[in-house]
């Protein structure tokens, strides 16, 4: 397999496309989690008032996030554990690798974390000599599948069952091969059984963070399976990954962004499992690690405050913008070739790769706008990506016929008389050219337009004339 | 310089602060010890029987079970009960707890308990909990010396025993009552809030209990104090 790469966007998209077995599992998705969400949110009358109460608290804590990571850092020292800063994914990997050899660790169980995914940790690990097993049931199928998540909250989306069922067979050896595997209680039995002996077996756990609260110098995880909570009491060590934007004040502040995650995610009340860890094993506690670890990841975020990229910093990694995309919604998360796909990762990703890399994917965009509707933190994601759009273009990475057009179209635009003329002069060249059809099966210079779809010939002259009749007729009703 | 001045120097200069702020570190300390609220939702507002019945709604429709009983020495004969229901066998591991202690086990000469952390394979375990959310059904679970974290998730069957006079609107109250057994901005090691039992739907976005947590969780609510 190729890697996949944001700079092939329109490849991976167009192959996407044409996937069977990829459209039959997005077709699963599409009717599911809007329903849901669409139903958790009519039955809580406050969710509205909500989602301005956590927009208030982020940016409330955005505009102090320095001293609130200070104040939390204190706590979580206070309470035994340590704090680990890394400016990028490479230090950041290095720190895992310190405390693990400290630790003699030959295995690590990892709950669900897309900071584990930013660093690039599994492939690291494994070239050290560090065996990494994934115990989400959704990611434990991509590792066998040697694949990366497709959705940050449903990262297996992209799967069939029996793809899953080939993955358990290859790879959970010893087993009788002729067993039944057909079913989805089949397969999570299975799971359940293999991964039970890697959780007690492991040296280190590894998980995410949802939010860091300053007040206690906690980390919360929230899961439905209960895994986070087998991998970060079992081991000795407990590692946290997290950001430096999962910082909140207090727990209330923290409930109110966990009334609103769940229900936004999956449209549950809330989901099976929030745990709120901080420090290691007390004295007189008969479990838990004695190691308690959080790795602070900046990997070029502290770059984006006080920028209008800030806003992003809002995101509690819900994916009700991946789930209502219509784009992300025909062509899963693979195509956009980066750890965040859809709509957030359209606007993180140029600042966690850089706009080189990633300055294709805020074009892949028809500002439909669900995404902000859902978004629970109101985050501006149109805009945003209409800004990377903007220093795209700045920077001159755009498709060189793309800059020309526009060139051309900003210096007629200054020159009204000129542009009017040069409008109807196209108009009524489309009009006569598509005057039999209604529509236009090709135009010069619009080839990828018309060559997916028609392109409706102009009527009724230019937007020019459009307006100036509409105000004279106006006018007149008025009078 | 090291990592943590190189960000946080970097989130000052992009803030536009020094290290040393004054308004900032006031506004901050403020907001750390006011435990101020925002809004809570209307629904869990309820009277102490309004707050029961709106706990046992909300925990069946996340799939838990719920029985409840007039004080603690029914508790025996209603975890007997689930037992039987589900062909579960009658040697249970139960959380070193001094209010389970005190049930009178014996009364169910069936079952056999012993205090203990959970080890495999043990398929039923029995934990109090420290206290009840009825907003969405949640349980508050603490770790401790009295409650062994992995009670709560290796065995495949979870009974939780509530305390009806536990079970608060919101999850706000519960904080607060944290604080006040724990002191202010102490936590114990876990609080972990559990919405009904485990669950994954990674498979085909089919909802499928008992993922790695337990496949079944009973609760088992007590009118009165023992
Ligand atoms: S941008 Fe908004 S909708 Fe998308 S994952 Fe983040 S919080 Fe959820």
């Amino acid at each position: 397999m190729t890697e996949l790469s944001p700079a092939r966007f329109n490849e991976q998209a167009a192959a996407a496309l044409k996937d069977a077995p990829l459209q039959r599992a997005l077709g699963n998705m599409r009717v599911g989690f809007i329903e849901k969400r669409r139903k958790a949110a009519e039955k809580l009358p406050e969710f509205e008032a909500l989602r301005d109460a956590g927009v208030a608290i982020k940016t409330h804590t955005l505009a102090h996030l320095d001293l609130y990571l200070e104040a939390w850092e204190q706590k979580v020292v206070d309470g035994g554990g340590r704090v680990h800063w890394a400016r990028d994914a490479e230090e950041g990997r290095r720190i895992v690798l310190d405390i693990c050899r400290a630790a003699s660790a030959r295995t690590v169980t990892k709950g669900k974390s897309m900071i584990g995914e930013e660093m690039h940790l599994n492939p690291f690990l494994e070239a050290h000599g560090i065996e990494p097993v994934e115990t989400d049931l959704g990611e434990y199928i991509i590792q066998l599948r040697r694949e990366t998540p497709s959705h940050i909250i449903a990262p297996a989306i992209h799967v069939n069952k029996e793809q899953v069922a080939d993955a358990f067979r290859e790879h959970h050896t010893g087993l009788p091969p002729d067993r039944a595997l057909d079913e989805g209680p089949d397969l999570l039995a299975e799971a359940r059984t293999q991964l039970r002996d890697r959780f007690i077996a492991a040296d280190v756990g590894i998980t995410g963070a949802n939010f860091l609260v300053a007040e206690t110098g906690s980390s919360i995880i929230v899961t439905n399976e209960g895994n986070g909570d087998l991998t970060q009491t079992l081991p000795r060590v407990h590692i946290v990954l997290a950001s430096l934007e999962k910082i909140v004040p207090t727990l209330e502040d923290a409930t109110t962004l966990m009334r609103l995650l769940a229900r936004s995610a999956t449209g549950q009340e809330m989901s099976v499992y929030t745990t709120v860890s901080t420090g290691p094993r007390r004295e007189g506690d008969p479990d838990g690690p004695a190691e308690y670890h959080v790795i602070l990841l900046d990997n070029g975020r502290s770059d984006l405050y006080g920028t209008e990229f800030q806003e992003v910093f809002r995101c509690i990694r819900c994916g009700a913008c991946l789930n209502h995309c219509p784009v992300y919604g025909a062509i899963g998360g693979h195509a956009y070739g980066t750890v965040y796909p859809g709509p957030i990762g359209k606007v993180l990703s140029p600042a966690l790769m850089g706009i080189d890399a990633a300055g294709k994917l805020p074009n892949a965009s028809s500002f439909c706008g669900r995404c902000e509707e859902v978004c629970p933190m109101r985050i501006p994601l149109p805009k945003l990506m209409r800004h990377w759009r903007e220093e795209e273009f700045g920077r001159k990475l755009s498709p060189a016929a793309v800059r020309r057009g526009l060139g051309l179209w900003a210096w007629a635009v200054r020159r009204p008389a000129l542009y009017r003329f040069g409008a109807r002069f196209a108009i009524a060249g489309m009009a006569f050219l598509g005057r039999r059809r209604g529509h236009l099966k090709a135009l010069p210079l619009a080839g990828g337009w018309t060559a997916h779809r028609n392109l409706p010939a102009p009527q009724g002259g230019t937007f020019h004339d459009l307006w100036r009749r509409r105000k004279s007729n106006r006018r007149r009703d008025r009078r | 310089m090291s990592a943590r001045e190189a960000i946080l120097g970097a989130l000052r200069q992009r803030l536009d602060r020094d290290a040393d702020d004054g308004a900032g570190a006031k506004a901050v300390a403020e907001r750390l010890s006011a435990h101020g609220r925002n809004p809570i939702p209307q629904r869990g507002q309820l009277d102490r029987a309004g707050r029961i019945g709106l706990f046992e709604d909300y925990a069946a429709e996340a799939d838990a079970t719920v029985a409840r009983v007039a004080a603690a020495g029914d508790v025996p004969a209603a975890v007997a009960d689930f037992l039987k229901r589900h062909n579960l066998p009658a040697n249970l591991v139960r959380a070193p707890d001094a209010d389970l202690d005190a049930i009178p086990w014996d009364s169910q000469p069936t079952l056999t308990l012993e205090a203990r952390k959970a080890e495999e394979p043990d398929a039923v375990s029995v934990t109090a909990a420290f206290g009840g959310v009825a907003e969405t059904g949640t349980l508050v679970l603490v770790s401790g010396g009295d409650n062994p974290t992995m009670l709560n998730f290796l065995p495949e069957n979870h009974i939780v025993v509530l305390w009806a006079d536990r079970i608060s609107g919101d999850y706000e109250a519960q904080w607060a009552a944290l604080r006040e057994r724990y002191g202010e901005g102490a936590l114990p090691r876990t609080v972990t809030l559990v919405t009904g039992p485990s669950r994954s739907a990674d498979i085909e976005q089919t909802i499928q209990l008992g993922a790695h947590g337990p496949r079944r969780l009973h609760i088992v609510i007590v009118d009165e104090r023992a």
